[in-house]
């Protein structure tokens, strides 16, 4: 479903991605993981397309995406949740999940709301608030939340669980392998190494802008060097 | 019964509007109400723009400036109605801010900022310098728009400053019902998105780059139909109206009166347009004592006047 093939981009003059190959097949999760600054933001920003790209291809579907602009990729199917849960803080909850239906303006998107109420019941005690005073989980919900009402068809998930309490990051990640189920693809960047790789079928491991190994998420799991240098095992 | 927040603001607007004459010591109160409405409606597009869309322009009068030029010279020019003349100014204000804000609208923060008030500065010296069109500095007449002779013929006999304060009056009204109806479309909660985080608005499959130049289109046709206004019911116009000051009295109108809410900042506009009018009384400290005013609403009302007074209220009330 998603192709990369010697992904290079830089900021100004500093390279940070070296050439990455990846491959995300339908109804996968795949998962990147690795320490802080490997790269794997900027892969995901390359992805959505708000990251200029500088050398190597994206295919999506079978189709480029070079000159595809950002705001045209999650009509294609291809959405992000940003990291840093970039939700519209001046905005209530539930306007929040209508920009992420920006695209249609069908009956889908009452039900596909309802569907993220039933994903995330706290949504919808706080629909009418600032989505500005959620906690820090509930913002992470209501991004994922927005980011489905996009109906995409494959989601780049950004550090999902990134300064949230164990508990909730439990909470995220059991809804991201539920995903699976309602037939969308996943891609995960995560730094959780261990939580991420446990609900994934298949795994890349980035350290400094280059793939360093991949396989499936099993495997990775029991490598000794990966669990020495990402599972703290 | 509850009110939407928007037919309660449309109410408040049109029973401020319609029973303050009630108040009217003498006719002169209709000549200032009139001169608050041409400015909350460029203050309405101001609140489009910077309080929706979070973009600052420091160049509006310049738009301002197009509209009032418009009604001065197209009737001598073209042979236009100044009636028509004013829709003329608009739709040049709205493709010159067309092609201004591509480029423009790229820029952020206080880069936009610089950028719109070069351009304000531009309108305002060709307006300055084009002597033998705009007559230069000493301004030049502007046709009457003849309405008012009409409604006479009609049977309804309006003194010069009644039928400017009921005409702009319901100006502001429609600008209003504009305004509030874009905040609640999907393309006004996209522009409040793009306002809070741009990156995130784009993976939504927001067109940032195209909301932005419409809000910056929109806002420039309402400054640009205020400077008609005013115009014509000065009939007389001087490149003032395309001033820098100008256009910095848009901006602190709207964020004194509280830029995120139609409202609150045709409130600001009634006040900084009273203000000196009341402040005569200190003779030569009138500016400073206005910038004193200004200076402890932004430090102790940082909302803007009418959002925070309305919030006291509301405590109150628990």
């Amino acid at each position: 479903m998603l192709k990369v093939e010697g992904l290079r981009s830089r900021y100004g003059r500093i390279e940070v991605l070296h050439g990455i190959d990846l491959t995300v097949e339908a109804g996968e999760i795949v998962t990147v993981v690795g320490a802080n600054g490997a790269g794997k933001t900027t892969l995901l920003r390359c992805l959505s397309g708000v990251q200029p790209v500088s050398g190597g291809s994206i295919s999506f579907k079978g189709e480029t995406l070079k000159g595809v602009p950002a705001h045209r990729r999650p009509a294609r199917g291809l959405t992000q949740s940003p990291e840093g849960r970039q939700i519209f803080t001046n905005l209530t909850v539930e306007e929040n999940l209508r920009l992420g239906a920006f695209l249609y303006h069908d009956d889908r998107v009452a039900t596909d709301m309802e569907d993220a109420f039933q994903m995330f019941p706290i949504l919808r005690d706080k629909r009418n608030l600032s989505a500005g005073g959620l906690s820090g989980g509930q913002q992470q919900m209501l991004a994922m939340a927005r980011a489905l009402m996009g109906r995409p068809s494959c989601l780049l998930l950004d550090e999902p669980s990134m300064g949230l309490a164990p508990i909730i990051v439990q909470q995220i990640f059991d809804v991201v392998s539920g995903l699976k189920s309602l037939g969308v693809t996943v891609l995960l960047v995560e730094q959780n190494a261990f939580g991420a790789l446990k609900i994934a079928d298949r795994g890349y491991v980035m350290e400094t802008g280059r793939i360093i190994m991949s396989g499936a998420a099993d495997d990775l799991i029991a490598d000794p060097r990966i669990r020495e240098a990402y599972l703290g095992i | 019964m509850k009110l939407s927040p928007k037919t309660a603001t449309l109410l408040v607007l049109v029973l401020l509007i319609a029973l303050s004459p009630l108040l009217f010591p003498s006719g002169y109160y209709y000549r200032v109400g009139a001169l608050i409405f041409v400015n909350a409606i460029a203050v309405t597009g101001i609140v489009i723009l910077t309080g929706y869309a979070g973009q600052i322009s420091l160049g509006h009068a310049g738009f301002a400036g197009i509209g009032a030029y418009a009604c001065a010279l197209a009737p001598v020019h073209l042979g236009l109605h100044p009636g028509l003349a004013m829709v003329l100014g608009a739709v040049i204000s709205g493709l010159m801010a067309f092609l201004v804000g591509r480029p423009i609208l790229r820029l952020k923060g206080y880069y936009l900022g610089v950028a719109t008030l070069g351009f304000g500065i531009l309108i305002s010296m060709v307006l300055n310098n084009e002597r033998q069109l705009t007559g230069g500095p000493d301004g030049m007449e502007v046709p009457d728009l003849g309405l008012r002779g009409l409604l006479k013929d009609a049977g309804l006999d309006l003194t010069n400053g009644q039928f400017w304060y009921w005409f702009c009056g319901i100006a502001v009204i429609i600008g209003a019902w504009l305004a509030l109806n874009l905040f609640n479309s999907p393309s006004g909660r996209a522009l409040r998105a793009l306002h809070g985080s741009e990156v995130a608005a784009r993976t939504v499959g927001v067109d940032v780059t195209r909301l932005k130049l419409q809000a910056f289109v929109i806002s420039a046709v309402y400054a640009s139909v205020s400077g008609s206004l005013l115009a014509l019911q000065n009939k007389f116009i001087t490149p003032d109206v395309a001033g820098f000051m100008h256009s910095i009295e848009m901006v602190t109108m709207a964020v004194l009166g509280g830029v995120g809410s139609v409202l609150g900042a045709i409130f600001g506009a009634a006040v900084l347009t009273l203000l000196p009018q009341v402040l005569t009384v200190f003779a030569e400290y009138e500016q400073m004592v206005l910038g004193l005013v200004m200076m402890l609403v932004m430090i102790f009302l940082p909302q803007g006047l009418l959002p925070s007074i309305l919030r006291r209220f509301r405590r109150g009330d628990e």
